[in-house]
Formats: C-alpha cells, structure tokens, sequence
C-alpha cells in the first residue's frame, strides 16, 4: 500500500493525477503538520526566556507548603536582589510529595525540591539527579523547618481522644490517609508505631495487632492527605483526623468553633526535606541562586515565616519563641529508631509488607 | 385505548429522565454551586479572577482548540475510510481507535512519560532539539488529543454505517469526485452526529484531569489547566475557591450546548 | 470470490488511501507508539514475575471490585441511557433542550471535582445519603457510591451514541407494525432494538471501559479499603508511588488488555448483528 504514505512525500506530483484533488491532500497534511509545529514552538517558547538580568527558578513543594513559599519567596526574592542585583522569579508547583519526586526524575525541571520526606528525594538522587550526600549539605538533616503528627477532633471531643491507645477503642471513627499512597500518612503510621513500641515494650506481634485494631477503625482510606480532611471537615466523617500540626492548625484557624487539637503522649519528627537538583542547575547555570534559596531558608526571618505557617522552625530559640503555639513537650520519635527510610519503606510499606499484612487476615 | 396507553407511557419515560438528570447530573452541580458562592459573590469573583486562574483558563482553551481541530480532522477521516471501505484487520483498527478513552487517564499520562520523559530512549534526541513534551504544554496537548481521540470518530461511524454506502457508490459511478461526494452526500447525513461529535470532544478536552496531571508538573502560572488549578486549590485547603474556579468550567460548557442547540435548531429549522 | 468482489466493489468511492493515510499516521503517533512504550516496559519483567504481580490477592480482589462496578454502572447506563435517547428523540415536551444540553455535563466537570461533589451528597450527613442513611443504606464510601460516581461519568456515551442513530431512524418502519397491528413492546423488541443494537452496544462498551479506569472521582468517594473498595486504579497509583514502575505498568498493561478485549468484543457482537441483518434481506 504504498499510497498509504502519499503525504510524507509532498513533492511528486506525478503520483497523483488531478491537480485538485492534491490541493485538498495538501491542504490537510499542511493542517495537519502545522498542528504539530505549533504545539512544539509554543513548548520551546516556553522553555527558554531567561535574560542576564533575571533568573528563574522551580521550586518543586509538596501540597500544603504553598502559603509557607508564597511568603518565602517575597522574602527571597528581596533577599537576593541584595545580594547579587538580580531579579529572580520562582515558579512554585505543589502536588503529591511522592508524584512530585517521580515527576522531577521523569523530567520535570526543578531547580530545588522541597520534600514531604527523605525517602522521595532519595527517588531524585536514585535518578542520578540529585548528588550523594545532599542529606548533609544543608543544616539539621537538610531540614529547615519540621512537624509532627497530631490528633483533631470535634469540638468538646465527645469521645475523649487523649492518646493513640483511645483510636482503637470501639465505636471510634479514624480518618488518615492511605500510607501506600502518601508520603505524610506514613509519618501517620509511623507514629502509631512508636506509640505501640513503647506500649508494648517492643513486642512487634503486639504493635502489629495494635496497628491493625487502628486501621479497622479507618472508615476512610484516602489516597492523600488533603483527601482526608475533606472527609474529616466537609463531609463530617470519623471522629478523629490523623494529621500533620501544620495541616490541623490550618484547620482550626479556618474552622475555630468546630474542631480541637490533641496531642498524643508519643509522636513522630517529620523532618520535610530540602535538596538543589544538581543536574538541573548546573545546566541551567542556577546553582548559586538555588544554593542561596536553601540556606535562606535558615535565617531568623524565614525561620519565623515557617513558625507563622504553623511548621515548627528547626533553630531551637526561634522554635521556643512559638512555645505558646506548638506542645514542646511532646515525646518525639525520630525515622532513625526505624533504621532510616529505606528500611522503614522495605519493612512497612512494601508490597507484602506489614501494612499489607495488616489488611491481609 | 391505545392513544392513552401511550400517553402513560410517554409521560413515565419523560419522567423517568427528568428524574435521572436531576439526581444524577443536577444535584452534583448544584453542590458545586452552591459551595462556590459559599463565602458571597466577593469571594467568588476574587477567585476566579485570580492571575493564575486566567492563566490556566487560557491554557484550557489552548488544548481545547487543539484537541478539537486535531479530532474532527481525524474522525472524518476515520469515519470513511472505516465505513465506505472493506478491509482486513478493520475490527482492530476501529478498536484501537477507542482504546483511548476507555484507558485510565493515569495510565494515559503514564505511557506518555515512559514515551517521551527521561527514561525514554526519544529523549536525549528531544534534549538535543530543544523540544520539552513532558512537563510543559506540547505534553498536555497530547494527553488531551489522546483522551479525546476517538470521540468524533466515534459519533460518525454509527450513523455512516447505518446509512450505507449506495448513495456514496452511486455518486462515484455517475463520476463525482471524493470530495464533492462527501460535501453533497455524506456531510448532510454526519451533520449532527459531528457536531454532537465536537461537543463531546470540546466538554471533555476542558475537563480532562487524570492524565493532563500526571503530564503536566502543576508549574503555578505555566502548566496548570484549569482542571489542575482546582486540584490545586484543594489541596491547599481552599474548598471555595476550587468550587467557584470549578463553576467556570459548567459556565464554559454550558455556554457551548448553548451555542450547540442554537446551530441545532436554526439547522433542523431550515430543513 | 466472495471477497474478490467486494475489494471491487469498494474501490468504486474514492479517497480509500487519504483516509488510511491520515488515520493510520494520527493513530500510530497518538496512541499506538505510546502504548507500545507500555509494552516495552513492561517486558522488561520476566513473566513469572508479571504473574505474580497481577495475581497478588489485593489486586486480583481490586479487579474484582472495578469489574463489578463498573459492569453494574454501564448496565444501568445502558438502560437509562436508551430510555434519554428515545426521549430526546421522540417527545416534545417543555424543558426538553434543557434537558438535551445537559447531557455533556459530566464530561466537562473535572472528574476530582465531581467526586468530591458527589462525595458531599452521598456521605450520611449529605443531601442524598442522610435520607438513605435513615433507611440504613450507606452510599458513600462503599461500592454503591463508587457504581454512583460511575454512572455519572458514563451517561454521556449511551446517550450520545444511541440519539444520532434514532435520530436518523426512519419511523415509517415502526407505523408499519403499528398499523399491522403489532404491539408496542413488539414493536420495540422487533423494529427498534435492532436498528439501534449497535449504537447501545458501543455506547455501553464504551461506557464500561471508561468506567473500569476511572480513577479522580472514584477514589473520593471509595473510602479505599484495601479488599472492599479499593479499585485497580488505585493500585496503580499506589505502585507509581513506590516508583514500582514495573508492577504499575504490569497491571496497567492487563486493565488495557481488558479495555481491548471489551471493545473487541463489541465490536464483533455489532458486525455479527449486522451480518445476520443483511442476510436475512
């Protein structure tokens, strides 16, 4: 069928014999091809535009960090014109911390990644785009700001959720999200866990019990963390949201009347994660301003934001300056009693690992 | 007797859809209403009037326009050579014809990566040629072609095949050209079915999510569609906003069924 | 020789190699290559280890859960779907372009968003679910509100390919019967279904391929209980989110294998049909 290809070779016109008949061929393949053209022009026009005066950066952020770089990037961008006299522009994108990671190895051009947790940065570096060592690069594990993982309940707490051993009583609705699905809601996991190790003295048949008892709980599994909180606040499900501080201050601030936070007796660090993107700046010649946006991210006036933002800072006097906001007291477990993450996501959270197990009987 | 009988009949079916469409298609977007102007008409317009929501909007109609021109090219084509011809393996290409609409808009997204993002062999060659697809707009210009594909196509064919080929063959005998048969014979037949055909393809292009998504790098101001953008605000905690950004894609399709029905009476008016 | 002279009889219209051109070229580029690329990936697991990825119990039951589902949601669409066309096709009445322009709507809604907003009426505190939840039937959160979310997505293409066939459909047939002296439901099962058998055929195929991948408004709606109501798209997503890309393209490659053979399927029912049709001519 060699006509089949007539319009990859426009030229020969002695393939056809009506003159009319060609236009009209022409005319669509033409279409056609300019159809195509276009869509590649508009994407290469969209890529470049970077003068000597201005840089841009990608800050690629996980969900609920939009408010926090919002203000950050004000502050930076006044930071750095200071320093060097250039403008620089930051374009933010927000989305699942674990599809954000899986987005920028797959290509997408991020400057810095500003992480739910070390294991989905560790997926950069596992794409050979992220240097080894980056945990270190930077203060506090690459840490600028942390959180913990707090109970909300309603209002005057009807049901009386003190501590994670109240989760598993009868007749008690949890809401969390699914741990294969979001990065947060393994920090979720992983508190019960320290919870349960404690209680139980280490006695793993014990804790997995304990674990289970919690998700039978679970009248919603939702595959993200926003997710839940609709499940929780909109359509009033469950007596008790599994959340992240940052995230239950957000709602109490929207919603005062109607909800309380509860902070376990033991709970877990989490420790969002920053890194440069090494390949992406070294050749988009970025490095110097991606390097500074993380190191700001240190100083007293950022610390602050992220302390506004209900993130706890990681400098230990500003943190104490929000004593009145954050429980200080509380017993914090870190992912290292869990020998790091690639041992807490082989034991865990793997295919057949114990959260599977859980559901499995 | 039977007049009556068919009366009763008659009215429990219209009452039956009326029925149906109310609860299942009304009361979702009467919620998506209701909660948009939750917070007053300030709000509301604050939020749709955002920079990035603009942005986006106009990212929107971007892919729109694309998948639409892009699908109705391809559909009439596909439409004839499927029902004016016989040949092997016909069955298999009208299937493969539909396989994007029934994939899982994730996957859809996915095979895109795996095609064009930094595994893939094409893309040291895109690198080279400066072109981006994944993570820019070329990328979610495609994964809207690609859900979108065989919806034109799609409402043609039944219609083509039901009408046969007689007339067509007829024209040909008595010496008319293919594009004149189609302009004069087929085109009067296909008229409503293609813009049915546009419609379908135009509403869903808008609010396609699953795949656009996974393509797309949620770059704020860049690469967000709408559809995107409310996934966003969300996930930011923003219910309102999202609901009200959400009441502009219902607007955007309303407004087109009204554009279509106002095309559909004058045309059926005229015959 | 049958074939012989129908090969000549199709080369009487022309414009067989411009339609094969553009078509083959638009579908190789837009959807085959990519797929292809799935394939690809795919195979570079051997194929023990595809098999015991696909039959792990979690996902076989979230084949189960999908299937279910979404054959339930297409049957109801189907039925609801013909019962629209013949409405919007036959009657007059007031409301009736109103009600004919919203049919689209579901397709232009992101699909997040009308999960969400199908969530919020549906859970036991909701517009719909608390009069339900009275007579003690949960919507949301189980597999009825995932069938719910997957009719809602799927009516546009019942509907949508039955109306163009009725809508070209000569009733003189039918007032033949009628004067004849056969009954309406003969008339229906007898004149009717069979003209319009292929349309509701592929709007069903359709709507039931769609269905078995829907993920943005399903999973708001699921709960996503691992066993109950946790469906395959979700299994994907949740293996692209341990970068198993392999296990997601695994069952990726058997959910597209499954949406194939659906359509296949329909396909042949239809050409079968249209075959006994003519014969019987």
């Amino acid at each position: 069928m060699p006509k089949l290809w007539f319009f990859l070779n426009l030229g020969p016109y002695k393939f056809y014999r009506e003159v009319e008949k060609m236009r009209r061929i022409k005319l669509f393949s033409l279409l056609f091809v300019f159809g195509i053209i276009v869509g590649s022009i508009a994407g290469c026009g969209e890529a470049k535009g970077e003068g000597d005066e201005k840089i841009t950066l990608t800050n690629v952020s996980y969900d609920p960090t939009r408010e926090l770089y919002e203000a950050y990037n004000k502050v930076y961008q006044k930071h750095w014109k200071e320093k060097s006299g250039q403008d620089v522009e930051i374009t933010q994108s927000h989305g699942g911390s674990g599809k954000q990671a899986l987005e920028v190895a797959n290509g997408l051009q991020a400057d810095v990644v500003t992480l739910a947790l070390e294991y989905d940065i560790k997926a950069v570096e596992d794409a050979g785009l992220i240097e080894p060592g980056w945990l270190d690069e930077f203060d506090k594990d690459s840490a600028p700001y942390t959180s913990t993982v707090v109970f909300l309940v309603r209002k005057g707490n009807p049901k009386n959720i003190r501590d994670w051993d109240d989760l598993v009583k009868d007749g008690v609705g949890v809401i969390t999200p699914n741990p294969k699905t979001s990065g947060g809601a393994r920090w979720n996991y992983l508190a019960a866990w320290a919870y349960g190790k404690k209680a139980f003295e280490g006695d793993e048949t014990q804790i997995q019990e304990f674990l289970q008892k919690l998700y039978q709980n679970v009248l919603v599994l939702d595959s993200g963390a926003r997710g839940s909180t609709t499940s929780f606040v909109e359509n009033g499900q469950g007596d008790v949201l599994i959340a992240w501080e940052n995230e239950a201050y957000l709602s109490l601030r929207d919603y005062p009347e109607d909800y309380e936070i509860v902070t376990p007796s033991i709970s877990i660090l989490a420790q969002p994660s920053v890194a440069v993107v090494d390949a992406v700046v070294d050749e988009r010649g970025t490095r110097e301003a991606a390097e500074e946006y993380l190191n700001y991210l240190y100083s007293d006036e950022a610390q602050r934001i992220a302390g506004d933002y209900f993130y706890r800072p990681s400098d230990p006097d500003i943190l104490k300056e929000y004593g009145d906001v954050f429980n200080l007291d509380i017993n914090l477990a870190t992912i290292d009693q869990f020998g790091g993450w690639d041992e807490a996501q082989e034991v865990h959270f793997s295919d057949g690992g114990i959260f599977d197990q859980i559901y499995d009987e | 007797m039977r007049a009556k009988n068919k009366n009763i009949v008659k009215t429990l079916l219209i009452v039956i859809s009326i029925l149906f469409i109310g609860f299942m298609l009304l009361l979702p977007l009467a919620v998506v209403l209701v909660t948009a102007f939750k917070s007053g008409i300030t709000a509301y317009l604050k939020a749709v009037s955002d920079h990035y929501t603009l942005k986006a909007l106009l990212l929107t109609v971007e892919a729109t326009i694309f998948a639409v021109v892009l699908n109705t090219v391809f559909g009439l084509f596909a439409a004839w050579m499927v029902t004016k011809f016989q040949f092997r393996g016909k069955r298999i290409l009208t299937t493969l014809i539909d396989i994007p609409v029934t994939i899982s808009p994730i996957i859809a997204g996915l095979i895109f990566v795996l095609t064009f993002g930094r595994q893939s062999v094409l893309y040291p060659y895109l690198k080279d040629l400066n072109i981006e697809v994944v993570f820019a707009i070329p990328g979610i210009i495609l994964a809207t072609v690609f859900v979108t594909f065989p919806f034109v196509s799609r409402e043609i064919i039944p219609v083509l095949e039901q009408q046969g080929t007689d007339e067509e063959e007829a024209a040909a005998l008595m010496g008319a050209r293919g594009f004149t048969i189609f302009r004069s014979i087929t085109l009067p037949h296909i008229k409503w079915a293609l813009i049915y055909g546009v419609v379908l393809c135009a509403a869903r292009a808008m609010g396609e999510f699953g795949a656009v998504s996974v393509l797309s790098g949620h770059l704020r101001g860049k690469t967000n569609t709408l559809p995107l953008h409310i996934e966003i605000l969300f996930n930011e905690f923003q219910y309102v906003p999202a609901f009200a950004v959400s009441s502009i894609l219902v607007l955007l399709a309303v407004v087109l069924l009204i554009i279509r029905s106002i095309v559909e009476y004058k045309g059926k008016g005229g015959v | 020789m049958e074939r012989k002279k129908t090969r000549r009889k199709t080369r009487v219209i022309p414009g067989f190699g411009l339609s094969a051109g553009v078509t083959l070229t638009m579908l190789s580029l837009i959807v085959i290559i990519p797929l292809a690329s799935l394939v690809v990936y795919t195979a570079q697991m051997d194929f023990p280890e595809f098999i015991r990825t696909i039959t792990r119990a979690r996902v076989l039951a979230s084949f189960k859960v999908s299937f279910l589902t979404a054959l339930t949601a297409s049957a109801v669409n189907a039925v609801m779907g013909m019962i629209l066309a013949w409405v919007l096709v036959r009657y007059q009445f007031p409301g009736k372009r109103l009600l004919d322009g919203m049919i689209e709507l579901p397709f232009a809604l992101p699909t997040a968003v009308a999960g969400i907003a199908l969530a919020s009426l549906t859970t036991d505190q909701g517009w719909i679910g608390s009069i339900f939840a009275g007579w003690g039937i949960k919507i949301a959160y189980t597999r009825i509100g995932i069938t719910i979310a997957l009719i809602f997505i799927g009516i546009p293409f019942v509907v949508r390919s039955v109306q163009p066939v009725l809508e070209k459909m000569d009733s003189s047939y039918e007032e033949a019967a009628g004067v004849l002296g056969a009954g309406r439901a003969r008339i229906f099962w007898k004149v009717i279904f069979p003209e319009v058998k292929p349309a509701l055929f592929t709007g069903f195929g359709l709507a039931f391929a769609r269905c078995l991948g829907e993920y943005g408004s399903v999973v708001f709606i699921a709960g996503n209980k691992p066993y109950y109501t946790e469906i395959t798209p979700l299994i994907i997503m949740s293996e692209l989110q341990e970068y198993d890309y392999a296990s997601a393209t695994a069952i990726a490659l058997v959910m597209l294998a499954a949406a194939f053979l659906i359509l296949l399927a329909m396909s042949l029912i239809q050409s079968g049909n249209r075959r006994i049709l003519k014969g019987g001519r």
